[in-house]
Parts: C-alpha cells; sequence; structure tokens
C-alpha cells in the first residue's frame, strides 16, 4: 500500500548522508572528546565544526551555541537558567497561551515556586498583539518567551518585532524556534534574539539532540550540572554522534533552503486551496500567509480528529490532530482554544506537516483519500445533516 | 492501542446509520467533550427490537462501542437490552483503554435513552428504566467504570 507521511513537525526521516556521518562516530571517532589522546580529540575537533555549522543557520558566533539533550531541554534551560540567575532583577516572565508544553509547563513550575508568569493572549490566527507584550512588561520583568513559530497552526510570529521591542525594554527575548530552525531564515543579531531553542529531529537530524543559542554576556545558571563540557554551561559527555548528525542536517537543510521553502509551501498551498474546494465545511487553522512552509492544520465539521487519524491510516496516510481523544485529554489542544476555536471545531482537527521529501503526488493521494474518509465518517455523525 | 475486536469495529461498523418512525430514539453525550451517540430502536409487538441503528461523532472507540453495543442488543427483548452495561460492551470488544472507558459507558446510555423514549412512546414499563435521567449529563471521563 501508498505510503504517505505526513506529520513531519513530530519528527523527520534521517537523510542517509546524516545516518552516515553518525555511523562514522559511533564506529570509528568514538573517542570521548574530554581525552586528551587522538580519539577523544578527533572527537573534541569534530564538535568545534559542528558548532559552526549550526551558529551559520542563525548566523550566531560558534562559541554562543550549546548542544543539548533536545528541543525540551533547550526550552527548560533558557527559561529556568536566565530567571534563577537573574533574581535579582526581578521574578517576572511573559510568555503566550499557545507556546509548547516545555515552555508552557516551565512556566508554570515557576510560578509554584514564587515567579510571577503572564500569559498573552493571541488572535484569531495565532498572533500576539505587540501592544499587549509592551503593556505587559514591568520593572521586574526578566525574560520574553515566545516561539517563532507554532507547531500545530504553523503561524510563525512577527520575531524581529519581538527581539526590537524586547532590546527597547532591557528584557531578554527568548523564542522557541524548533519548529522553525532550518525550515524558514533566521537571524539572531537582525532579530534581537537573546536565546533560541532548536532540535535536530525536526530538521531530518537524529532525536535527542538539541540546542540553545545564548547570546554572549548573558546571565544563565546551569540546567545540568556536573562536567565541564559545554563551556562548563551544560554537563554531560557530548552526544557526539547526535551532534555531528545535527550539524551534517542543518548543513542539508541550508543548503538551498529558498528551493525548498518553495516546493514545500508549494504543496501545502496546494492543500489550502484543494480542500476546501472539494471538501464542505472546513476551516483553515492558522495564518493564511505567514506560516510555516510545511503546515497545513484544517478543521472538519461534524467528525473528531482521533477517528479521522486512524481511517487516514488505514490508507497509509500519517498525520496528526488536536483532538482531546488523541492525547486522553478532556479538552482539546490548548493551541486550537487559544485561537478560539469551538470544542466541537477543535475536536475535528488535522495537522498535515510536509518535508521536502513529499511529493506532488502525495498531495493528490492524499485529497483523494481525505474527501472518501471525511464523508464516510460525516455517514456516521448525527451532526451532519445528510442531504437525501 | 486498540485491540483487533475494536478496530474490527471501528473498521467495519455494524448497524450505521438511522430508522426511519423509529419506536425509540436516544441521543447522549455532547460535542464539545467530543462524543455523540445516537440510537433508533424498531421493536415489534413482542418488544423485540427488530432492528437497531446508531449514529456517533467521536473517537475510534465511541465508533467502536456503538457498533457493539448495537450488535449486543439485536434481536434481544427489551428486558435483556435494559440490562446491557458498559462493562459487557467493554468485554465484548476485548478491552478499552483506561482513557476511553467511558465510550462504553456512552454506549450503554445511549441504548438506556433510546429504551426509555420508546417506554414514554408505547407506555410500556421498563423494569430497570424507570429512574433513568434522559438529560443526565454521563459524560465524566475520570468515571473509571471497570
Amino acid at each position: 500500500m501508498k505510503q504517505v507521511y505526513l506529520d513531519n513537525a513530530a519528527t523527520t526521516m534521517v537523510h542517509k548522508e546524516v545516518v552516515e556521518t553518525m555511523n562514522n562516530y559511533y564506529s570509528n571517532l568514538y573517542g570521548n572528546p574530554s581525552s586528551i589522546y587522538d580519539f577523544g580529540q578527533t572527537a573534541k575537533k569534530a564538535i568545534t565544526t559542528a558548532r559552526e555549522s549550526i551558529a551559520t543557520v542563525i548566523n550566531a558566533n560558534p562559541d554562543e551555541v550549546y548542544f543539548t539533550g533536545g528541543g525540551s531541554e533547550s526550552d527548560n534551560w533558557a527559561i529556568k537558567g536566565v530567571m534563577s540567575a537573574n533574581r535579582k532583577k526581578g521574578n517576572h516572565l511573559i510568555t503566550t497561551k499557545m507556546e509548547h508544553h516545555a515552555v508552557l509547563h516551565t512556566c508554570e513550575y515557576l510560578a509554584k515556586n514564587g515567579y510571577e508568569v503572564t500569559y498573552l493572549d493571541v488572535d484569531s490566527d495565532g498572533l500576539i498583539s505587540l501592544k499587549e507584550l509592551e503593556a505587559a512588561i514591568k520593572d521586574n520583568t526578566v525574560l520574553i518567551s515566545i516561539m517563532f513559530a507554532n507547531n500545530e497552526i504553523g503561524t510563525i510570529q512577527s520575531v524581529k518585532e519581538i527581539g526590537d521591542l524586547s532590546k527597547r525594554h532591557g528584557v531578554l527575548f527568548h523564542t522557541d524556534a524548533v519548529q522553525a530552525f532550518g525550515h524558514v531564515p533566521i537571524d539572531v543579531k537582525e532579530m534581537n534574539i537573546d536565546l533560541l531553542s532548536a532540535s535536530a529531529h525536526k530538521i531530518h537530524g537524529p532525536k535527542g539532540v538539541g540546542m540553545l543559542y545564548i547570546r554572549k554576556g548573558i546571565k544563565i545558571d546551569n540546567l545540568i550540572h556536573g562536567g565541564a563540557q559545554e563551556n562548563k554551561k551544560r554537563a554531560g559527555t557530548e552526544n557526539v554522534p547526535g551532534i555531528c548528525g545535527f550539524a551534517r542536517a542543518a548543513e542539508i537543510a541550508m543548503k538551498s533552503m529558498l528551493e525548498k521553502m518553495t516546493f514545500i509551501s508549494g504543496l501545502r498551498d496546494r492543500l489550502i486551496k484543494e480542500i476546501p474546494e472539494k471538501i464542505e465545511n472546513v476551516k483553515l487553522n492558522g495564518h493564511p500567509t505567514q506560516r510555516l512552509p510545511g503546515n497545513v492544520n484544517f478543521s472538519f465539521e461534524f467528525i473528531e480528529g482521533e477517528s479521522l487519524l486512524l481511517y487516514l491510516d488505514m490508507e497509509g496516510i500519517a498525520a496528526s490532530s488536536g483532538s482531546a481523544c488523541t492525547s486522553g485529554a478532556l479538552d482539546p489542544s490548548h493551541v486550537l482554544m487559544a485561537i478560539g476555536l469551538p470544542h466541537e471545531i477543535a475536536h475535528g482537527s488535522l495537522r498535515l506537516s510536509l518535508s521536502e521529501f513529499n511529493t506532488e503526488e502525495d498531495v493528490t493521494y492524499t485529497i483523494d483519500k481525505l474527501i472518501g474518509v471525511v464523508n464516510r465518517l460525516r455517514q456516521m455523525s448525527p451532526l451532519y445533516n445528510r442531504r437525501k | 492501542m486498540y485491540t483487533e475486536k475494536v478496530m474490527d469495529h471501528f473498521k467495519n461498523p455494524r448497524n450505521v446509520g438511522e430508522i426511519e418512525n423509529a419506536d425509540g430514539v436516544g441521543q447522549v453525550g455532547n460535542a464539545k467533550c467530543g462524543d455523540i451517540m445516537k440510537i433508533f430502536l424498531k421493536i415489534d409487538e413482542n418488544d423485540i427490537i427488530t432492528d437497531v441503528k446508531f449514529l456517533t461523532f467521536g473517537c475510534g472507540s465511541a465508533i467502536a462501542s456503538s457498533s457493539m453495543a448495537t450488535e449486543l442488543i439485536k434481536g434481544k427483548h427489551i428486558d435483556e437490552a435494559v440490562a446491557l452495561t458498559n462493562k459487557a460492551v467493554i468485554e465484548a470488544l476485548g478491552g478499552l483503554p483506561k482513557v476511553k472507558v467511558h465510550c462504553s459507558v456512552l454506549a450503554e446510555q445511549a441504548v438506556k435513552s433510546a429504551l426509555y423514549d420508546y417506554s414514554l412512546k408505547s407506555g410500556k414499563v421498563i423494569a430497570g428504566i424507570e429512574n433513568f435521567k434522559p438529560d443526565e449529563d454521563v459524560h465524566d471521563h475520570d468515571d473509571e467504570q471497570l
């Protein structure tokens, strides 16, 4: 049966070249970078080179890039580390209602421990209001943490404007760029970003490795204490194969990024245009244009997301939903709630996330199967007005 | 995640649809919570359920639970149907994940709701339905009824 993988926002296929790079560091160049002999020094050099590749993606200096165990660790470290190191300045941070849980749950944890958190609303497209952000800044505000692009609905924030505003007010700006890194151009200098989280497995790299960019001079406490790795800021023997795989994936992502963006957003725009033409009562979630090249998110009225996913799976299509039933939670996704969707519309959401490995044929096949699956579920739904 | 039986009833649900001029119709659940079940009954003069159909808005286990519940009561006397429990639905499905148990509760309630409607329309007394409250929200995800 044909298989179409449309859940690239969840994770991606690892590039063959990345696997080859990693294998070399598993089987041949397996030394510990902290060791003084050749095995170790070779591994150390590899990390230095990898750091340069990663820095290039966001126009940072290599010594501002710290490798971590993934995007969630980077978010935890950025927020906890900055808040605790700057306690003298204040205890207030600002974020939004539609952040990834790695940010939201970290903020909730801090709120339980004496910190003050402001959660900004977003509009129906998923954008924050710069006016509301500015009004939320107080004397004791230390950090603003706002995601670069949303993982569910794909909306890209006006990051440069947020960075400029933060700088003007002397507040630090962290952005969770896990979905944006390597997918869209990012320039931490031009955008005035102080801290940025990224992950390897969203760009055809390995799972379990990520990075945190920390602008030089920023006060941040350690999250992982122990050895002197990562300039004494993040302990633990470096995941050399993972780091080198991450760097290789980043190099591939940067090579002809604009061409890939054009290709992937072309597939996206076909889905966005053709699905509402062929299926009634659908609603696009997320910003119509200011969105990730690979993100499509629709709500299908009268049906529920989990059954939609399972029926699509029967046709070989892998996708995702913000329905409560897919997570075992009571409420649908907090992101869909934040953009103001009624529960029943949020329950019927479907996210299709594309990569460079998808094809025009995948899109045609998916639309074709989607028509049948949505119709079948609607025929079963008591909410659907079956025309006789 | 789901047993083969659940997947079978989800992929090939039995008794989907509506019955025109049904003798009993019941609907439970709400869209806000993500599942609604509606059951239609055709009942003969001997109080045997000769036909049953369902419509469900909900996840895989909601559809499978509805399908199984209709199978379990088809051809049965109303006194047997009213005794259908969510446990019987779960057993027949070979088990449900804990977070999906409420789907089987909803199926039991949908059957009772349709029988309640029948008892109102026909004036027949069905033992076991007296205390049924058709408007009660049975939809409690935390209520583990296993």
